[in-house]
């Protein structure tokens, strides 16, 4: 492979080899954490002026503008400003929870980056059930966001906190049945493992992305909704509601530890993203076979990237649902067909022995009605299902 | 030596988890120490190389049951502190006994204490799916029945609500 291609490895590898031979594990695992934390990091600041900066121009407004070129050092003043804030905790609060809860959300997130594969042989931990890893570290979260809004001792933060929890384990379903498929027609559960099995190119040079199959493309779409909810991010952050109830579980946070939530949440979000390139859409390796001579760890980055504004974009575009909403489409409409997705998969699996010309398309075409068939009729029951408009009655 | 001192950590965490689970006076705290100790017990899993179990243990225990716990004592009867002792305590320490007493039997009674300790067997996710999907296929049909009913029953017992009275028109 070239040069550029393992660049990352190859400086870890020798930065390694400096230190003496009992502790060159323990150092290439430092220097792996601190790669991952550096780039993390940096993408998070990123990504936060890129937000606002997006938001603004789909709003039609110029969005930060202010500090550095076009906005750009916004998240370093950001920082100074949340660093150098009072740290406020109500005096009823329970104040070791208090202390506690944005630590336990952002250190398991952090853990969930270890497990993927950035590049080729870039990935800091090959867990023989990586994707288990993944989410049983993720389920943390919910604990955190409990014990944040519970200590707070505030009926908002209460309220967030029941909310956020619903949506997360309502969420959770969908997210987790949609990545079944995949791990079944992979064979394993290492996130390596499920890369190399999209590795292989068809006719043309168009590489076997499970997207690129009716049952990949319509997990991705599943798995990215549930996504969007498990990361609270609008249309489905009904906990925060800030026109509704403040910040729900934020509510008496500030300063670092108002921060901490903050990039504990995005930091989610990036994993999940990752996840989801890793998935379905062949993790580090080119669209075709001819474009395999750029450095994998900048494909994985473009496809990464793509996600993020995909997420940007329906925060500028979709309306925040209601709650009854929320957990109705999870229930009778994501996990049905997350369900309906698993049979489908098989169906594409045991038709994979059709041996003629035209059985690729009819293959295809079949098995995309059996999924669009049945999203199509669950969505006309779910409309028929939702109560009548409401009628107001003091606000009229 | 960093083996020993890793199984030291794990295993405070679990013990110093549960004993503050059984003896904290409000319910929210009981419950999360209760989740602390499931993590230390998936942590010995872990150093014991079972992955599997590890990470299924925190994925159903942490994820599942914990949120469960604190979702049951919030729904039914607030965080409010409890009376030090139960009035059925003495019910409690004869259950406690008697698992204790089991608990104990079937550890002397296992092949690691006597004699030679059992070699590291390599169990891969792989192999563990295929022995569930041939051997144990039945004992798994079971649990899976098994735990359906009690969907089902639980569903059952929340569905039945006294007719609402409709309210005042303002």
């Amino acid at each position: 492979m070239s040069g550029a291609d393992q660049i990352f490895v190859w400086i870890g590898h020798e930065a390694a080899g400096w230190a003496p031979a009992p502790a060159q594990p323990l150092v290439s695992a430092i220097l792996a954490i601190a790669g991952i934390m550096a780039v993390f990091g940096a993408c998070f600041a990123l990504t936060t002026v890129a937000e606002r900066k997006i938001l603004g121009r789909m709003q039609n407004r110029f969005g930060p503008n202010r500090v550095g070129p076009y906005g750009l050092f916004q998240p370093l003043a950001d920082g100074v400003k949340m660093l150098t804030k009072e740290d406020i905790v109500p005096f009823s609060a329970d104040k070791t929870l208090h202390f506690l809860a944005p630590l336990v959300l952002t250190v398991p997130v952090w853990l969930a980056f270890a497990v993927l594969p950035f590049g080729r042989n870039m990935s800091a931990l090959d867990l023989d059930c990586g994707v288990l890893f993944f989410f049983a570290i993720g389920s943390a979260s919910e604990l955190a966001v409990f014990m944040a809004g519970w200590s707070s001792q505030n009926k908002y933060s209460l309220v967030g906190a029941m909310r956020a929890i619903a949506q997360m384990i309502s969420y959770e379903v969908p997210l987790v049945l949609s990545t079944v498929p995949v791990l079944m027609l992979a064979g394993s559960l290492s996130l390596n493992g499920i890369v190399a099995a999209q590795g292989s190119h068809t006719i043309g040079g168009l590489a076997r992305w499970n997207v690129f199959t009716p049952w990949g493309l319509a997990g991705l779409l599943l798995f990215l909704i549930a996504a969007t909810a498990e990361s609270n991010r609008s249309p489905f952050d009904l906990p925060e509601g800030e026109s509704e109830i403040i910040a729900g579980y934020l509510t008496e946070y500030s300063g670092f530890k108002y921060a901490l939530f903050f990039l504990g949440e995005y930091l989610g979000l990036f994993a999940v993203t990752g996840l989801a390139v890793t998935l379905f859409l062949g993790g580090w390796h080119a669209p075709f076979q001819w474009l395999e001579w750029a450095p994998s760890w900048l494909w994985f980055g473009a496809k990464f990237s793509v996600l993020i504004f995909l997420f940007i974009w329906a925060r500028a575009t979709l309306p925040r649902l209601r709650l009854d909403q929320l957990l109705n489409f999870s229930w009778r409409f994501l996990a049905p067909l997350s369900l309906i997705n698993l049979a489908v998969a098989a169906a594409w699996h045991w038709t994979g022995a059709w041996e003629s010309a035209a059985a690729a398309p009819v293959r295809w075409l079949l098995c995309a009605a059996l999924i669009a068939l049945p999203a199509h009729w669950l969505g006309r029951a779910l409309r028929g299902r939702l109560p009548p408009p409401r009628k107001y009655r003091y606000a009229e | 030596m960093l083996n020993e001192i890793a199984f030291l950590l794990c295993a405070t965490l679990t013990l110093a988890g549960a004993v503050a689970a059984m003896t904290l006076r409000n319910l929210v705290h009981c419950a999360l120490c209760a989740a602390g100790a499931f993590a230390g017990l998936a942590a010995i899993y872990l150093q014991l190389d079972a992955e599997f179990a590890g990470f299924a243990q925190l994925l159903v225990y942490v994820g599942a049951v914990a949120i469960l716990i604190v979702f049951t004592i919030l729904l039914t009867r607030g965080a409010e502190i409890q009376p030090a002792a139960s009035p059925s305590w003495r019910m409690g320490v004869t259950v406690g006994a008697l698992v204790t007493a089991c608990l104990i039997g079937s550890i002397a009674a296992s092949p690691g204490l006597h004699g030679s300790p059992p070699q590291t067997v390599q169990a891969p996710v792989k192999r563990i799916g295929e022995q569930l999907m041939n051997q144990y296929v039945m004992p798994l049909e079971a649990i899976g029945l098994l735990l359906t009913a009690a969907l089902l029953g639980a569903v059952i017992i929340a569905l039945r609500e006294p007719p609402k009275p409709e309210p005042p028109a303002p």
